[in-house]
């Protein structure tokens, strides 16, 4: 069963368009990546789902509801949470403080701060730090901790993978792993091909604001992404 | 001993000036916004208390009690329904709307009241003083109003850091658009903000309309001096707006002992003074 549907969606900032008519849907307890290059719209197309942009054209629906002219901090109590580009912690607050800002939805839930500093120890010892202190992988370790405390059913993560080391990819990634085997519904959007292949069971493949191609993880070759990727058509 | 009274009286003073610049620094820190109806809404909400106590006959002190939590509505409704659609756009709205309503603010209140000097009378509190000796005398209400300041700091640094919509509105001034991401409403927090700082700059106005008298007309120098007290003590810091207010009012009242024409000027002098050599304030907190 679908737990959002995106019907022909269309998203402009000004006067530049950067989603042409998308539609997608994504099943309850189910890992989806979106993969594209740079400008493609993937976080356009995550902010539309969280509700910071709004389509002039389509419909959103969020288990079966139509949520698309709902502002962002009532989704959030829907139980759709953003973790953004660019991870956009709170940089004067602490990092629980971050965390307890997370919960301000008051929606209930697994996810409180034991269970967030269990999943990410490393930011137990950073609790009482002003988040603005933070590397690059600690600051995304706690951008989705925080965005987990709001009890989210579904849960938008963009590009965890901007501008971090591959090692502190991987532990955010194993972290991650937890989050979705708990039976959280999660799009992730990325860059890297290599990464999402492991994590989602389907991807799409977003070029210049279209999407190109759509499958489970297994049944997409490698040649059909890279073509989808770049526009290109090979052979 | 005169200088020593010179200065006791100008940290009371200071008290004063800190209280109005306390909401305007909060009203700067969580919505970027400049009020520049600042002071004429302080001064607005002096004639108020005066209409309340010519209605019902209490002490101005207790007529706070109606004042505050009137103000606080104003404010709310204020910023939900006209500046928070300032906010869209470049910085320039907010100063254009906010003059706007200074210039009605002063004229309505012109026509209403006239341009005669008004007091507040509290009674007995506003002349009991305490001598310390010959020359040092502390008037009681003068120190009430800076034991109600510090009280007002105290107050607003623990909602902000204790409470869970106090720790929304820093979360919405260090980034609104993460803020709304954790289903915090903006509009709703600016409009408690803009409440708060209305409900606070209205116990100054009262304090202020006890103190002294007033007339439609001072609000624009209130603004201006509580300016001066937020720049002084560093944006973002409630400690530093309560040393820049201190600061301001002893360089009033001795600038005032040099020669009764110099008070204001050697409160301005002292303020481009600390602008020369820290541009950021004294105990600026503002994270980059």
């Amino acid at each position: 069963m679908s737990l959002l549907e995106l019907e022909d969606i269309s998203t402009r900032y000004g006067d530049f368009q950067a989603l042409f008519s998308v539609s997608l849907s994504v099943n309850a307890g189910e890992s989806f990546g979106v993969i594209g290059a740079n400008g493609a719209g993937k976080s356009t197309l995550l902010q539309t789902i969280a509700g910071l942009l709004e389509s002039p054209t389509g419909t959103v629906r969020f288990d079966g509801e139509a949520v698309e002219h709902l502002p962002a901090h009532k989704r959030v109590t829907r139980g759709i949470s953003l973790v953004p580009e660019g991870r956009r912690v709170f940089p004067s607050l602490t990092v629980h403080e971050n965390l307890q800002v997370g919960a301000y939805g008051k929606r209930k839930g697994p996810w409180d701060l034991d269970a967030v500093y269990g999943v990410f120890p490393l930011l137990v010892k950073l609790r009482n730090k002003q988040a603005s202190f933070l590397s690059g992988g600690e600051q995304q370790a706690l951008a989705i901790g925080r965005a987990l405390m709001s009890n989210p059913r579904l849960l938008l993560i963009d590009e965890v993978s901007l501008g971090l080391a591959p090692v502190v990819i991987r532990h955010l990634y194993e972290a991650m792993a937890d989050v979705v085997s708990s039976g959280m519904t999660v799009i992730l959007v990325e860059q890297d091909i290599a990464q999402i292949m492991e994590v989602a069971d389907r991807v799409c493949c977003l070029l210049e604001g279209r999407k190109v191609i759509e499958g489970e993880r297994g049944a997409i070759s490698r040649e059909q992404i890279t073509e989808a990727y770049f526009g290109t058509r090979t052979g | 001993m005169t200088w020593v009274n010179v200065i006791v009286q100008g940290v009371l003073l200071g008290g004063l000036y800190a209280l109005y610049a306390t909401g305007l620094s909060l009203v700067f820190g969580v919505m970027r916004m400049v009020n520049l109806a600042h002071g004429d809404l302080s001064i607005l909400a002096a004639f108020i208390c005066l209409l309340v106590v010519g209605v019902v006959d209490v002490n101005p002190l207790l007529a706070l009690v109606v004042v505050v939590p009137l103000v606080f509505l104003v404010g709310y409704l204020l910023q939900r329904f006209l500046l928070n659609f300032t906010l869209k756009g470049d910085d320039m709205r907010p100063l254009l709307a906010t003059f706007g309503l200074s210039v009605i603010i002063q004229n309505g209140l012109l026509q209403g009241f006239s341009a005669d000097s008004r007091g507040l009378d509290a009674g007995r509190i506003e002349n009991a003083s305490l001598a310390l000796g010959d020359k040092v005398a502390f008037g009681w209400f003068p120190l009430l109003i800076l034991v109600v300041s510090v009280l007002v700091i105290v107050l607003l640094n623990a909602f902000l850091t204790r409470t869970q919509l106090g720790r929304a509105f820093r979360a919405t001034s260090d980034d609104q658009g993460a803020a709304r991401l954790m289903g915090i409403d903006n509009k709703h927090i600016y409009a408690l903000a803009m409440g708060i700082a209305l409900a606070i700059v209205a116990l100054a106005g009262v304090l202020m309309g006890i103190r002294t008298t007033f007339t439609p007309g001072i609000g624009p120098a209130r603004l201006v001096y509580a300016f001066e007290a937020v720049i002084m003590g560093g944006l973002g810091s409630s400690w530093g707006t309560l040393v820049g207010g201190i600061m301001l009012g002893v360089a009033q009242t001795v600038g005032f002992q040099l020669s009764p024409g110099w008070g204001i000027f050697v409160g301005h002098l002292v303020f481009v003074t600390v602008l020369a050599i820290r541009p950021s304030g004294l105990f600026a907190k503002t994270v980059s």
